[in-house]
């Protein structure tokens, strides 16, 4: 990697007023998981990284009657292992757990997962300039893409590895960001967009910006969730493709369905087909089936990724019934 | 003429020993080549090349050597010549850190004028595609093509025939400790501390190199961590560091990195074949028709078998190899073998549901026309049919209920492995007691220090933790051979068995008239030498060769070929689920039955297969590796694209050592051909739906099931 700057930041404010608004003069590290692998394959060549670990109180989970407020700073492993959140929040404690390697989900951070880079092996290659990173040709269109975007895509076919983001997503979870002018607070749903908007970037933060807080609302009595991975490799893998379901049910009724997929699209991809078709029904195998249906309705595969939308649609089928 | 005697006078041998530096790898004490630090050492890189093919027009090391730090700087690639795959060496680096020599790599200015590459198979085939190698014409070697039999004749009588066309990608090999070396000069003598599987043809190599005699030459492999037949020589990097050593007047240190050990580091071939086979109706295997080729990347080689174990008195097979803008195949773990049975053990299969028949009952009419093999393979199958219950196979493949479903199948394989001479060794006996075996060869991890241990202990009556073993230098110069083809144990053993006994009558003959005893009646057991006619005349072990005074008695030995025997046939069977909505394939056990001749560390023994059959089974489900045709690159040269099994991926392994001899065998290969096609045939078995091409990834079968 090349040489940087490296400063502990005291709190949020002053982290944020370390951070240059350009991209590519400064960094935040958290756990540093994905930050070193950019630095050590010169993806990423900052003259400053800032380090987050050393700013007291962002490392706490609090639950009460509110919902759930994470720190940026919890480990996966913690949230993993959580009791409240394993009871109340299934669909998270299961995303967490599912993520990497055990050593990973030890210093790995839910900030940093949320924030994450692309996998995308014509990202992560040194030697190639892609269009996600500032070159003029998203290179799976016309090569491997087995691993890339059905929903989504264009003009960059990146899939988002997060396993978190569908899961808080499907829990309407809200994150906090402290930036040069302050606070803000979105719906995770606002938080990131589609590489139609930015090809470069996968969310809304801005370079001196930064995400310091999740809150997820207290799910209504009877609500069950869960998280589903499809993954090659079971020992430590990006998905294939996931599904967080998140059912608020009535008896065997579903009267409020969340489903979000990890691994088919740019961003965690909502589909709101899969949702209108579990809305309000009792959930049987047909309704389940019917909402895997209607969820890939509309994918556009590409070359070699056209198994996930039979895969999609059947882990949302799985999903739906699991929670039946 | 020596002979390992019963198996019941065998007090340690086929017993479970564990290993000798067992306790030193757990703790991290082994000294690996990456844990060597010389004093003043500096630290090695390489500058590949970023493109798949070019003309190197400009290198500038100025820049690089004025860092602070730097020691020296070499060319590994003239101006004016070709680089022909990515990572081609081009310049290397020492310099006082790590870190510094990473950023002076950087610093190298090179130009070059990009050519025309492929790097893919098919593309390199068609007309007009880019000349790879300089020595062929066109980028497809001249087939060979073997006949024997009528082939026509034989698919006139055939009553069934299969076309199909098998694939089996690229795999690399993955070895934990990445190749390298550490250098270092006094004078004109270089000792490196290699990763290697030959220490003595890593030595010859870099003699010859440096037009140095070998006497000035030392390698050294304490501990290795792992080669699988891609480190035999020093190659350019042992080169390389050697010249960064002399240059900088200091030790150098250099170890590839994980992207360069998959680009460089060595593959093993792909494989592509198209057959038509045919058997009669009463289920003789009678006509096999093979067109095939495969991509050795740059390298000239990609050979695979077929016909492959099963006796095909007609075929006729055309085999050749694809030339691509990638690094060159080397030996990996039974060359050409695991891509040929997985086909072979597919077609089986499929001609046995032609015919109508158990594809194991089809195995049984057709299998090795070596009547010594077949024997051992016909008991095989009938131990691997009850071990993994084959009767529960679905009769009707893809006939099982349920989203996860089940199925079994099984595969063959064949080698050799019996070792050969060139081996020197000794055992010396102190007179304090201490007991030393000494040889060139070197413990690739599959435990041939242990296995020395345990035959000097056995001879002299002694515990395998008495015997000091010094394998991987050669300094003292004892050469032996590079361990590769499975033949360590069948060259070294039967040298160091001859030794310790050599070593044993001097003892015998020196004690005998101290304790009035005759020679021929002493024996060794137990920490004591007595004697068999009088059981009274018996003396500690110690005591025995505390006679020895000043003297030390230091014995070599020959190697005896009626110590060893080679030709193994092993067999596995695998049991799968294969999930039909996610298309993922979990193996839930495999059975794994090789013929070992005789067994000496059972323990090892079964970590040889266990290990084997987890290679195999990453070959089946996982490896490949993927070249992109756009930028001439490899687009996983990581171990998170490019996946080997983790914990998750290893099922139940029954490792059956089958000992059929009391003559020693090499296994370190064989368990590892059989497992891809047992995998294939399970999934077959259990979905009914036939995938050809490995690795069997969920995107596979959820294509074959749509």
């Amino acid at each position: 990697m090349e040489n940087f700057a490296y400063v502990n930041a005291a709190d949020v404010e002053q982290a944020s007023s370390l951070l240059s608004d350009d991209w590519s003069e400064t960094k935040v590290i958290a756990g540093g998981t994905d930050l070193l692998g950019e630095l050590k394959e010169y993806i990423e060549t900052p003259k400053k990284v800032v380090n987050l670990k050393s700013i007291p109180g962002l490392d706490e989970i609090k639950a009460d009657s509110s919902g759930l407020t994470i720190g940026a700073l919890v480990t996966l492993a913690d949230i993993a292992a959580h009791p409240t959140i394993q009871h109340h929040y299934t669909v998270l404690a299961e995303a967490a757990a599912s993520v990497a390697s055990p050593q990973i989900r030890n210093v790995g951070t839910l900030g940093g997962n949320l924030c994450q880079r692309p996998r995308c092996w014509y990202y992560r290659h040194p030697d190639i300039i892609c269009l996600k990173k500032g070159g003029d040709t998203c290179y799976a269109i016309e090569g491997m893409n087995k691993y890339h975007a059905i929903f989504g895509g264009g003009p960059v076919y990146i899939v988002h590895p997060s396993d978190t983001a569908p899961a808080l997503m499907a829990l309407g979870a809200t994150v906090k960001i402290v930036g040069p002018n302050g606070e803000r607070t979105m719906p995770l749903a606002d938080f990131f967009v589609l590489p139609d908007v930015n090809p470069q970037r996968e969310n809304v933060l801005e370079p001196n910006e930064v995400l310091t807080e999740v809150h997820v609302p207290q799910p209504k009595a009877g609500t069950k969730s869960t998280y589903l991975k499809v993954r090659e490799r079971g020992s430590f893998d990006f998905a294939l493709v996931s599904v967080a379901a998140n059912f608020e049910m009535n008896g065997g009724t579903c009267s409020k369905a969340n489903v979000v997929l990890g691994g088919v699209a740019p961003i965690p991809w909502r589909s709101v087909e899969a949702e209108a078709a579990l809305n309000g029904k009792h959930i049987t195998a047909a309704v389940a089936k019917q909402a895997g249906e209607a969820a890939v309705a509309n994918a556009d595969p590409m070359t070699d990724n056209g198994y996930k939308v039979p895969l999609t649609r059947n882990v949302i089928s799985r999903a739906a019934m699991s929670l039946a | 003429m020596a002979s390992w005697g019963e198996a019941r006078d065998s007090r340690l041998i086929g017993k479970r020993v564990t290993r000798l530096s067992g306790a030193e790898k757990a703790t991290g004490r082994a000294k690996y080549t990456f844990d060597i630090n010389r004093p003043g050492m500096l630290y090695g890189r390489i500058l590949r090349s970023p493109v798949a093919h070019a003309t190197i027009t400009s290198i500038d090391l100025s820049e690089a050597e004025a860092l602070p730090g730097v020691k020296a700087a070499i060319l590994l690639i003239e101006p004016g010549k070709r680089v022909r795959y990515e990572g081609q060496e081009i310049a290397a680096i020492a310099a006082t850190t790590n870190d510094i020599a990473k950023d002076a790599i950087r610093l190298i200015r090179f130009d070059y004028d990009e050519l025309d590459y492929v790097v893919d198979v098919e593309s390199a085939k068609a007309d007009g595609a880019p000349q790879i190698r300089d020595d062929w014409m066109g980028n497809q070697s001249e087939p060979r093509v073997d006949e024997r039999g009528d082939i026509e004749a034989g698919f006139a009588e055939a009553a069934v025939e299969v076309e199909a066309t098998y694939h089996a990608p690229v795999q690399t090999h993955v070895c934990l400790e990445t190749h390298g070396n550490v250098a270092e000069w006094d004078g004109d003598n270089l000792t490196v501390w290699a990763s290697t599987q030959a220490v003595f043809g890593t030595r010859q190599n870099l003699a010859q190199h440096f037009e140095l005699p070998e006497n000035q030459v030392r390698v050294i492999s304490e501990h290795m961590g792992g080669g699988f037949g891609s480190k035999f020589g020093p190659g350019v990097e042992g080169i390389a560091v050697a010249k960064l050593a002399r240059k900088a007047g200091a030790p150098v240190k250099l170890m590839l990195t994980r992207k360069a050990e998959h680009l460089v580091g060595g593959n093993r071939p792909s494989m592509t074949q198209q057959v038509r086979a045919g058997a009669t109706q009463d289920g003789r295997f009678i006509a096999y028709d093979l067109s095939g080729y495969g991509t050795g990347g740059i390298g000239a080689g990609a050979g695979f078998t077929g016909p492959y174990v099963y006796h095909v008195p007609n075929y006729r097979t055309e085999k050749s190899a694809v030339a691509i803008n990638a690094g060159s195949a080397r030996a990996m773990r039974a060359p050409g073998h695991p891509q040929g049975a997985f086909a072979m053990d597919s077609l089986m299969d499929e001609l046995a549901e032609k015919l109508g028949m158990d594809p194991l009952a089809f195995r049984r009419m057709n299998s090795d026309s070596d009547p010594r093999r077949n024997k051992i393979r016909q008991a095989e199958y009938t131990l691997g049919a009850q071990e993994i219950g084959w009767h529960r196979r679905n009769s009707v493949p893809g006939s099982g209920t349920g989203i996860k479903k089940r199925g079994i199948g099984m595969g063959c394989g064949l080698w050799g492995g019996g070792g050969g001479p060139g081996t020197q060794a000794r055992v010396t006996i102190h007179s304090s007691g201490a007991v030393e075996a000494v040889t060139g060869t070197q413990d690739i991890g599959t435990g041939i220090r242990t296995v020395i241990a345990i035959i000097v202990a056995e001879e002299l009556g002694l515990k395998p933790a008495d015997i000091t073993v010094k394998v991987g230098d050669t300094e003292p110069g004892l050469p032996s051979r590079g361990s590769g083809g499975s033949q360590t144990i069948g060259s070294v053993a039967p040298v160091i068995k001859t030794a310790a006994i050599a070593a044993k009558r001097k003892l015998f003959g020196h004690i005998a008239p101290l304790i009035e005893a005759e020679p021929m009646d002493l024996r060794a057991a137990g920490g004591r030498i007595y004697s068999a006619a009088d059981l009274r005349l018996s003396v500690p072990w110690k005591e025995a060769t505390g006679y020895l005074g000043m003297e030390t008695i230091s014995e070599g030995g020959e190697w005896d070929e009626n110590l060893r025997v080679g030709d193994t046939a092993g067999v596995q069977f695998a049991d799968v689920e294969v999930d039909t909505e996610t298309g993922l394939v979990k193996v839930i056990k495999v059975v794994a039955i090789q013929d070992c001749g005789l067994v000496v560390n059972r323990l090892t023994t079964e970590s040889q297969i266990n290990g084997a059959v987890i290679m195999g089974l990453g070959y089946a489900l996982l490896e490949e590796r993927i070249m992109d045709g756009q930028t001439g690159k490899m687009l996983n040269a990581n171990l998170e694209d490019y996946k080997v099994p983790g914990t998750m991926e290893i099922p139940e392994i029954v490792s059956i050592a089958y000992d059929t001899d009391r003559k020693i065998t090499g296994i370190g290969e064989p368990p590892t051909i059989p497992t891809a096609g047992a995998v294939a045939n399970a999934v077959y078995n259990a979905i009914g739906v036939r995938i050809r091409e490995l690795p069997i990834t969920p995107d596979k079968v959820l294509n074959a099931l749509s």
